[in-house]
């Protein structure tokens, strides 16, 4: 048998696959999304984009999500998910106020690390539970949520930060801009670029999509995935801790409800950026994006004119609609590849 | 490549050795004996029957399982791999059955996972590893592009793959389980290109497969192995296939399996030409009262999915099903039960039973319909149901409430077995009735199966064990591929003609 007769073309083309991972990125679509509704919602009342607050709002309310959905992302990554984060976020933030208040004078930088290795013990016990465990993620994390919700509220009782317990440097950071962007949002972006990069050019975080993609080859492969899975989970906590810190500068005022419910947010945000919710494929860019429609939507659907209802109704909408869309194309896929196949 | 393997001979010493290596999952012993030794540059076939060890044996050498005895031997030391990873660092590289792939993943990262070539500040060199790929592939003669996905590859571009892995990490040992069992000839000869050429790199291949005509065509040496032990070694131009073939079932068939001959009646189950596209085709085959009809064939050969499809589990594409003159609808299970049939299922756990239930809920669970009044079903109805079948059966259990899940395997089978009983099935199809079952319930089973045939049911029985079909079998079906390859009678079926039916491609003819 000669040799030319046992090579089977099936090969695209480099035009035919840049161009249809274009059409195809989730990222590209979401985005689009999210300037048609900046242009609809700025057509409909022009301070929402050109005012002075307009433009910093549009930029720094996301970026508590934008800091959560990216650590989400990592942990979905890896066909697992992390529901303790509101409740990390909440405990840090009011770490943060406990720490200016009984340590006046204490810098801000080792503040902000003070609440990431807080939120990464908090992961760290998630990921522990979980890779050796062999619990669902879901169900563990379901646990820790209210868990740490609980610790926080025998913490901090009815007492709460308010803007004064906080140096002026530390919530000055909530306002302030470089060059014409929100400091905290250059925080969150510098945050999702190192994530970003961290899982597309390391190791260890191509590993993470493959141990997302399929477990068991993952450990025939001799990856070490209990470590992996653990990493994640730190990753994942770290940044709900620097969420935390982020939102005392923020908001100035921590109360026991900080955070309360915002860990469904930061998995929706993942989820319509084109995070599979079964690991294995997504970017951080997506769940960002994701995370900047979801926050813009609530902000602009009232100048629209839409009731609080539908606000909430939109946003399951999306979240269905970006479920429905992965699942067509799949199915759309797979029918092709059979077919392929079948030849 | 590798300038080590370059001066690879014939009289080298081996790469590989295994002497007397055990291992046990709880009660089951897979391997008493496991010996194997592997020259570098030789093709070494390791053949046996289904459960012979060998899927073992290799898990061991990959280091997926730990062996709890004997020597093992990679490049003259003695190892004990702990993980894959070890035995891939030593340069042992598996392609298992089922290719493990990344789906999310590009055809390259699947190649170079955790291995990435890397820049400076630990970065990952895309267009390095894309370049490597592409060199692989060429090597290998196939033209797949290195940026595409894994999903939706076929099984022969899958295989590939691992190859290419394989390659990549510049094994100088590669073991082959059943690597061609999805591939067309093309791909086969394909892949044994690439196999004789790294053969004559002065790589050690093992190479598992149950069709001989590959095992003569590729391999030079050959092991047999058999009930987890090890038979004989030889050199492949000293032997034929009847001497491997008996060497693989050498086994007497005692009267361990007692099925005593009862008057055959009229035909209670026909089926027609089932097919059901890439799993089954044109499956034909009658069972009459009386009579235990053996369903034999190695595994995946499209026994248990031709059980699934006569039952109504799964649907098919064309054929009929007839009980009893009737025709039974396809992909209609509740139906099936309704005619009068019986599905004792391979998996008796997870198909068969409900473990968290009690004895007397699991063999009362398809007649409750029967037992309710009113709709509404009480634990007492249940008992009253359940009791003369576990009486009969001689389920060994305390108490009829006791959930199935603390009891044993042979007595769980019983339940599964009593629950179909209770429905009074015409017909019984029974797929690996004694699978995981101690010897002593083993014959309980039997003498059951050979009861109820006496007592007119028609049975259906698929068993992986040959011993278990020739001795419980009055007619044997040997299914290969998804095609049934030779009928037996019980006066015809030896264990040799059967194993040969079962390993025959397709095309060849069987003549019984």
């Amino acid at each position: 048998m000669s040799t030319d007769l046992l090579v089977q073309p099936s090969a695209t083309s480099p035009t035919r696959r840049v161009l249809g991972g274009l059409l195809r990125s989730r990222e590209i679509a979401v985005f689009t999304v999210l300037v048609a509704l900046i242009l609809v919602t700025t057509v409909k009342n022009d301070g929402f984009l050109f005012s002075s607050t307009g433009f910093r709002d549009l930029l720094l309310t996301p970026c508590l999500l934008l800091i959560l959905a990216t650590g989400q992302t990592v942990v979905i990554i890896t066909r697992n998910v992390d529901l303790s984060v509101g409740s990390t976020l909440g405990l840090s933030a009011y770490l943060t106020g406990r720490l200016f208040v009984d340590h006046p004078g204490l810098p801000i930088p080792v503040v902000f690390l003070a609440g990431m290795a807080f939120g990464a013990v908090l992961g760290l016990v998630n990921g522990v539970l979980v890779a050796w465990g062999k619990v669902p993620a879901l169900v563990i994390t379901l646990g820790t949520l209210y868990i740490y919700r609980g610790a926080f509220l025998t913490w901090a009782g009815s007492d709460r930060i308010n803007a004064s317990d906080l140096p002026r440097g530390f919530s000055r950071l909530g306002t302030q801009q470089l060059l014409g962007v929100p400091v905290l949002t250059i925080i969150a972006l510098v945050v999702l670029a190192v994530v970003g990069y961290f899982l597309w050019t390391a190791r260890a975080g191509r590993e993470l999509y493959a141990i997302g993609s399929d477990p068991d080859a993952a450990t025939l492969y001799g990856l070490r995935v209990s470590r992996r899975v653990l990493l994640a989970f730190v990753v994942s906590g770290a940044l709900a801790g620097l969420a935390g810190v982020v939102y005392a500068a923020r908001y100035g005022t921590v109360s026991s409800g900080a955070g309360y419910g915002i860990e469904l947010q930061a998995v929706g945000a993942a989820v319509i950026g084109g995070v599979a919710i079964f690991g294995g494929s997504g970017t951080v860019w997506g769940a960002a994006i994701g995370a900047f429609l979801l926050v813009t939507i609530n902000r602009a659907l009232p100048i629209l004119g839409i009731s609080d209802f539908w606000q909430q109704a939109v946003v399951g909408a999306l979240i269905l609609a970006a479920v429905a869309l992965d699942r067509l194309l799949t199915l759309r896929q797979e029918r092709k590849l059979v077919e392929a196949n079948d030849r | 490549m590798n300038e080590t393997f370059q001066s690879a001979s014939q009289g080298e010493a081996p790469i590989l050795e295994l002497e007397g290596v055990q291992k046990s999952f709880g009660a089951v012993r897979a391997l008493r004996d496991g010996t194997l030794s592997v020259r570098p540059g030789s093709i070494h076939a390791l053949i046996g029957e289904n459960g012979a060890g060998k899927s073992t044996l290799v898990k061991i050498v990959a280091g997926v399982h730990r062996r709890d005895g004997g020597d093992l031997r990679f490049r003259g030391e003695s190892v004990d791999f702990a993980s894959t990873a070890e035995s891939k660092a030593a340069g042992i590289a598996v392609i298992y059955q089922e290719p493990t792939l990344f789906p999310d993943l590009s055809v390259t990262e699947n190649i170079f996972m955790g291995r990435q070539p890397l820049l400076s500040g630990r970065r990952i060199d895309r267009g390095a590893m894309h370049a490597e790929a592409t060199s692989l592939f060429r090597r290998l003669g196939v033209d797949l592009d290195p940026r595409r996905l894994a999903r939706g590859l076929s099984i022969a571009d899958q295989q590939i793959i691992e190859i290419a892995k394989a390659i990549s990490l510049d094994a100088a040992l590669l073991i082959m389980d059943e690597p061609t069992a999805a591939l067309s000839g093309v791909e086969v000869e394909r892949l044994f290109q690439v196999a004789r050429s790294l053969r004559d790199e002065g790589r050690g291949l093992v190479f598992i497969s149950h069709r001989f005509d590959e095992v003569f065509a590729l391999c030079d040496t050959v092991t047999v192995m058999r009930d987890g032990a090890y038979v004989a070694t030889q050199a492949l131009a000293d032997t034929t296939v009847d001497a491997l073939v008996a060497q693989m079932v050498g086994r007497e068939v005692g009267e361990l399996f007692p099925k005593t001959p009862a008057p055959v009646g009229d035909v209670v189950l026909s089926v027609e030409g089932l097919t059901s596209a890439g799993v089954f085709h044109d499956v034909s085959f009658e069972v009459r009262a009386g009579e235990i009809v053996g369903l034999a064939g190695l595994v995946g050969a499209g026994r248990s999915e031709i059980a699934r499809a006569v039952f109504g589990v799964d649907s098919y594409d064309s054929g009929t099903v007839r009980l009893d003159g009737r025709e039974v609808r396809r992909g209609d299970p509740r139906g099936a039960v309704r005619a009068g049939m019986a599905l004792v299922p391979e998996d008796r756990r997870k198909q068969g039973l409900v473990v968290e239930g009690s004895v007397a809920r699991n063999i009362a669970s398809v007649i409750r319909r029967g037992l309710s009044t009113a709709g509404v079903l009480t634990g007492s109805a249940e008992d009253r149901a359940s009791s003369p079948w576990a009486a009969k059966l001689q389920v060994k259990t305390n108490a009829l409430d006791m959930p199935a899940a603390t009891m044993s395997g042979g007595n769980q089978q019983k339940v599964v077995i009593a629950k179909w009983l209770a429905t009074e099935p015409k017909l019984l199809i029974i797929d690996e009735p004694t699978r995981g079952i101690d010897v002593g319930t083993k014959s309980e089973v039997h003498r059951l199966l050979s009861d109820l045939a006496g007592q007119g049911m028609a049975i259906v029985m698929i068993s992986s064990e040959l011993p278990e079909v020739l001795g419980m079998a009055d007619r044997v079906l040997v299914v290969c591929e998804g095609r049934i390859s030779a009928e037996l009678d019980r006066a015809d079926a030896t264990p040799e003609k059967v194993m040969l039916a079962a390993t025959r491609r397709n095309d060849q003819e069987v003549h019984a």
